[in-house]
């Protein structure tokens, strides 16, 4: 494809923002300034850039679209870009929180403010990449890459127990990415190839399947995080700085969702039917267990980390429903809970900076005092709850629509969870925001300033707006998922008929 | 003129919302130690602080404070804070949308349902389009949707103008008059909804606005408690409902209404497998929905939220919680009756429910002392006698009563407001009485309203108060039903009467008869509302006296096919309506009998021997008590949904996130590392050189690989 590489440019643009930081050698005040400037333009040039790909895209085309493609290592690998519907929104997402992020960090970060950008940008550059990699090596660099700058972010700028939280981290991410690195080799055995289009074509083996879908599971899982391998998440949400909170809940978790969707599903469809009901026993206990979990935390952070567990529950359910309203139901629900979770946590880091505690008991009648601050929380857990007429009812109801058709069970216990949902959040809500104002130390405490409202502001226009009119976000991906389950469906149908005809044939 | 008729609500939330943020911004307290905190008695001193306070805080708003002395400042007297800015246009904006609202609403109602107009669709605007689902906002115009319309326009728009006198004290009115407005919005979206996920918005938007105004007073830790556990009860029936909307589009492919009517008879002998078990499909699916009217209508089990509700200002609960929003689950299954007439199975149960909830809650509202309590019982049994009419088929004769029942129960709630307020927020009927004289007017009022609930009127004919036409249709229907638990029905909802009776009168002689048992103090200074309350009140007594004459004819009469035109839907083998104008004369007569019964048992122990309740209760203590702490339902589920779902969370946590899973992943791993927190060096220097340096092998073995296995392929 011709033209500009634009998905490049989006890619490697904030990596132009580090060389200008990296210029900066002064330590002074304006200097640090001038850094955060920097970061800030750069992200917001970013998300402009980003949004050129969505001019041109077309979402009537289910396939790769602005691919760019340049041999590279003698042909083996080769650097392919490209997106389509399913990727597109991520990258979209990813541009778009990332100045919030950088706002966030104002004057929440006081030290090694150089380092700190540094680190935010490149991991931007890393988690576009991801979305956009159409090589199977490519990916895997993005994808483990990004881990590095989230795991400095955690480890150096986080709170008291910072080191425990990366070092959970960092044992449980490595686990899966062995695993996933093996399943990769075994594919390029097989197929000869690393490019991602190619091998979407590959009809793998079933037995191989079984192997490769596992090895993949593995890695995405803990991304997810699916339970029982989420227990990482809520110590790494409550010790990293609220950037990296945002960026851990609003992206990071989306690439296990987005795994599934990219590799397990289309690549190991025999395998994805053989491991749906395992899916499906996960996602209905985490629902059910973490919103029980949620309600006793006694941290606002853990609170909001547990129930994004939960929430990804809907999400790995939904895409093994197989059907096109679960999994245009996952991807939206991943979209909404990248922005509804990410605002929370911006919402706690606004009350984290004024008195640096996270407490549920150190709060109570902030909206006395808050007014402004209690109206957007408010919106921001309505659609935590999945109240219809935010972003986060869209994406739980066709997830659960979906679940239904294919079990009943499944769809029964995970809608509990609309129960639990409304019990911690509004809970955590009447803890924190009403009541009377009687503690001492909040009785100086100031509402929300310009710039607090700046980042709040989007993002309750945002949830409105989409739980009004989802539209957009569902056309994007529906020429995509429709293609997606459509392959499904025929691999499925084809393999019964080989078993049918000759058991020990293998396609292909 | 449809989607003026829903939205004018929407512009006036956005407009008082927009009012409210913005005076709550601007007059933030000023940081405590200065005037907040010194609250005497004296109300001088009131109003110095909240001068002083305002001042203080807004001193950079020189604007604003113009805008506060102009418009807050006559009741400064009165005022603890200092009223919101611009709460005066707040309210005129809000209460004037909706009255433009009411008023198109009536014509919509007089062209539909008395016109010719067959049903027909307003679309508004696309929502969801997933593979073969489509939802769309759009309105469903006909008879059904005009009657509920005027019904929630009607009484919403009065309570507005009801709340301008109720709430002129308070100092948060823009954002009292939003959420008002807000409710209405949402409730309507909901009366007008052509599919059933609209239907679930406007469902769950009424909850919101519910919780919002449940915990307006939210500095009130008990209103913030009712506030969340209104919200919660609510939402496992919307679990049900959701899940019978799930079944529905399983069903039919659809959730539209038209798509689903036009295929009940297709579907009506399927089954479905539900939780591996094998089930009539209509019959389960209408189940699951009807969870979610049992939940909004505060049905028998799911009932424990409303009398809580009750902690929210008077005008809400008039609204919310006895004219519209409870009747919600009512109107679900009427709309929905070309369903649920298929699911006999169902409609038995719902006989059964509604039946239980009659005499239940009629039993408890015998002994309650709160006022308001007494009323939000009495609400909680005429929803039951609906849904004892919609469970027999009478689905003519439930939409009948949820009509007539707005009119008179929105006027006992908003006269026991007025009460409340003569006597200083005072909700106690022990420390009331012999108010008859100092607030005439709210007496007469009341006295219509009671007269309407009991049902008095003329046995036989088709004279008589409100209620009395379309409780005893309820009872009569209920004695002509032909389901399992009809006869079950009659009887209680014939015992439930003689209660009703008494607990109402038991409710006007306790506040209005006898001596005073308030202070003195209290007692002198109880004064008579001021007009724009009592307005209201004497256009809702005008609806609790003719609602029923005028529509009985058109609801369930002889008029009722042209009326309806298919809104309602009655199988071929439903002749219930016309069965229960066919019952024996003792039938339509008995409700008289037993609304006669209770007042007269209500006059003895209130007025001709005060003494005899207290000796009865005395004397079957145990009885006294179970009513009282009605039925110990709450103690029961606080046993068994809170405290267990909180032991399992906290069970969940530390057992299962801290000892099992950590115990053995990653704490089982780390416990060898000899004191982590000691090596912060190493995270900086060591761990993430390792990591680093595991990906890049991890990438140069892939090469290597892919070289040899390249080459070999």
């Amino acid at each position: 494809m011709g033209g500009l590489p634009l998905l490049s440019l989006v890619t490697f643009l904030p990596l132009a923002g580090v060389l200008f930081i990296l210029l900066v050698r002064a330590q002074d005040e304006a200097a640090v300034m001038n850094i955060r400037r920097v970061a800030l333009i750069t992200t917001l040039f970013t998300f402009v850039l980003s949004l050129f790909i969505l001019g041109v895209y077309d979402p009537s085309n289910p396939g790769f679209q602005l691919v760019e493609e340049s041999a590279w290592m003698g042909g083996f690998f080769a650097y392919r870009m490209g997106v389509d519907g399913i990727s597109v929104l991520f990258v979209l997402l990813t541009t778009f929180l990332m100045p919030f992020c950088i706002l966030a960090s104002w004057h929440a970060v006081e030290h090694r403010v150089k380092e700190y950008m540094i680190a935010f940008l490149v991991l931007e550059t890393l988690m576009i990449g991801v979305f956009c990699a159409l090589d199977l090596v490519l990916f895997y660099v993005f994808f483990e890459g990004g881990l590095i700058p989230m795991f400095l972010i955690i480890g150096v700028w986080g709170g008291k127990r910072r080191v425990y939280a990366s070092y959970k981290f960092f044992l449980y991410t490595l686990l899966g990415s062995v695993l996933m690195l093996l399943a990769m080799m075994a594919m390029y055995w097989h197929a000869g190839t690393t490019d991602i289009v190619r091998l979407l074509e590959t009809d793998f083996p079933a037995g191989m399947q079984t192997w490769l879908w596992l090895a993949f599971f593995a890695s995405f899982a803990v991304k997810m995080p699916m339970w029982p391998v989420h227990t990482w998440l809520p110590d790494a949400h409550v010790e990293a700085p609220t950037a990296g909170s945002v960026i851990l809940a609003g992206i990071l978790l989306k690439m296990g969702g987005y795994g599934f969707l990219r590799f397990s599903v289309p690549m190991f469809p025999l395998a994805s039917a053989d491991f749906a009901p395992l899916v499906f026993t996960l996602s209905a206990v985490a629902i059910v267990y973490t919103s029980l979990v949620a309600l006793m935390q006694e941290d606002i952070k853990k609170l909001i980390a547990y129930s994004s567990v939960a929430h990804m529950g809907y999400v790995t359910m939904g895409i093994f429903t197989m059907n096109v309203q679960g999994i245009q139901g996952a991807i939206f629900q991943m979209i909404s809970h990248g922005f509804v979770s990410g605002a929370l946590f911006l919402c706690v880091g606004v009350v984290y900076d004024r008195m640096h505690t996270r407490d549920i008991d150190a709060y109570g009648g902030l909206v006395n005092r808050m007014p402004v601050y209690a109206f957007a929380f408010l919106v921001f857990t309505m659609a935590n709850v999945g109240l219809p007429g935010t972003s986060g009812f869209v994406g739980e109801f066709l997830t659960l629509l979906g679940a239904f058709q294919v079990n009943t069970w499944v769809a029964f216990f995970a809608t509990t969870g609309v129960i639990l949902s409304a019990a911690y959040a509004l809970w955590l809500f009447r803890r924190v925001v009403w009541g009377t104002l009687s503690k001492a130390s909040l009785q100086g405490i100031m509402d929300v300033d310009r710039r607090e409202i700046a980042i709040l502001a989007p993002l309750v226009i945002l949830t409105i707006y989409f739980g009004v009119y989802p539209v957009p976000i569902l056309d994007a991906c529906a020429a995509s998922v429709e293609a997606l389950v459509r392959n499904y469906q025929a691999a499925i149908e084809a393999a019964s008929q080989t078993a049918a005809l000759a058991p020990s044939a293998l396609a292909h | 003129m449809y989607s003026l008729i829903v939205f004018l609500p929407l512009v006036g939330f956005l407009i008082a919302g927009a009012i409210s943020l913005w005076g709550a911004r601007t007059t933030i307290p000023a940081p405590a130690g200065g005037a907040h905190g010194h609250h005497g008695h004296d109300h001088a001193v009131h109003a110095h602080a909240a001068h002083d306070e305002h001042a203080h805080a807004s001193h950079a708003h020189d604007d604003h404070a113009h805008d506060d002395h102009a418009h807050g400042g006559h009741d400064d007297h009165h005022a603890v804070e200092p009223a919101a800015p611009a709460s005066r246009p707040a309210e005129l904006i809000t209460t004037g949308l909706l009255i433009v609202s009411c008023l198109l609403s009536w014509v919509a109602f007089l062209t539909v349902g008395f016109g010719e107009t067959e049903a027909f669709r307003v679309p508004v605007a696309e929502w969801m389009t997933s593979g073969s689902l489509v939802v769309d906002w759009s309105f469903r115009i006909d008879t059904l949707t005009v009657m509920m319309l005027i019904v929630v326009t009607t009484v919403s728009s009065l309570v507005h103008v009801y709340s301008i006198g109720y709430m002129h004290e308070d100092p948060a009115r823009p954002r009292f008059f939003a959420y008002l407005s807000l409710f209405t919005f949402a409730m309507l979206m909901l009366v007008t909804s052509d599919n059933l996920v609209q239907m679930f918005f406007g469902w769950e938007g009424v909850g919101l606005a519910s919780y919002l105004l449940i915990g307006f007073w939210y500095k009130k830790p008990s209103a913030s408690a009712a506030a969340i556990k209104a919200f919660v009860v609510n939402r496992v029936g919307d679990f049900g409902f959701a899940l019978g909307i799930f079944g529905v589009f399983y069903l039919f492919g659809s959730v539209g209404l038209d798509a689903i009517f036009a295929n009940t008879e297709a579907v009506a002998e399927r089954t479905m497998t539900f939780l591996g078990a094998e089930w009539h499909a209509l019959e389960i699916v209408t189940f699951l929905l009807f969870i979610g009217a049992m939940g909004k209508s505060a049905q028998f089990l799911l009932h424990t939220w409303l009398p809580d509700a009750m902690e929210g200002p008077t005008p809400v609960s008039a609204l919310i919680h006895a004219a519209t929003m409870v009747t919600a689950g009512v109107f679900m299954v009427a709309r929905l009756s070309p369903l649920f007439e298929q699911a006999h199975g169902t409609l038995t149960f719902i006989t059964f429910i509604g039946a239980t909830t009659a005499f239940f809650a009629a039993t408890v509202g015998l002994v309650q002392n709160d006022i308001k309590r007494v009323i939000a019982y009495s609400t909680c049994s005429q929803l039951g006698y609906m849904f004892v009419a919609l469970g027999v088929g009478a689905y003519g004769a439930g939409v009948f009563h949820l009509f007539t029942h707005a009119f008179f129960k929105a006027l006992l709630f908003l006269g026991a407001g007025s009460v409340i307020h003569a006597m200083h927020h005072e909700q106690d009927m022990r420390m009331m009485g012999g108010l008859r004289s100092k607030i005439p007017l709210t007496y007469w009022t009341m006295v219509i309203g009671t007269l309407a609930i009991t049902g008095v009127g003329i046995p036989l004919t088709h004279i008589g108060f409100a209620g009395f036409l379309s409780k005893d249709a309820i009872i009569e229907s209920a004695y002509a039903g032909h389901n399992g638990f009809a006869g079950y029905a009659f009887m209680l909802t014939l015992i439930a009467a003689a209660m009703t009776s008494f607990y109402s009168w038991r409710l006007i002689f306790l506040t209005f008869f006898g001596t005073s048992r308030a202070d003195r103090h209290t007692f002198e200074h109880a004064h008579e509302s001021p007009r724009v309350m009592l307005i209201p009140l004497a256009l809702l007594s005008v609806g609790a006296v003719l609602a029923g004459m005028v529509f009985y004819e058109a609801f369930v009469g002889e008029a009722q096919a042209e009326f309806w035109k298919g809104s309602l839907f009655y199988g071929p083998e439903n002749h219930i309506l016309h069965d229960m104008h066919e019952v024996p004369a003792w039938v339509k007569a008995s409700p008289f009998f037993a609304m006669l019964l209770g007042l007269g048992v209500a006059y003895w122990f209130y007025i001709a021997d005060p003494e005899q309740p207290k000796r009865l209760a005395a004397r079957h203590d145990a009885l006294y008590q179970f009513l009282l702490n009605k039925w110990y339902f709450d103690e029961l589920y606080d046993i068994l949904f809170v405290r267990s779902a909180k032991a399992l969370g906290r069970f969940f946590w530390k057992a299962g996130d801290g000892m099992v899973i950590d115990g053995l992943g990653p704490n089982g791993v780390a416990a060898r590392v000899q004191d982590v927190s000691a090596r912060v060096v190493r995270l900086q220097t060591g761990y993430v050189y390792h990591y680093a340096f595991a990906m890049l092998i991890g990438v140069a073995a892939l090469i290597t690989w892919a070289m040899f296995a390249g080459g070999i392929n």
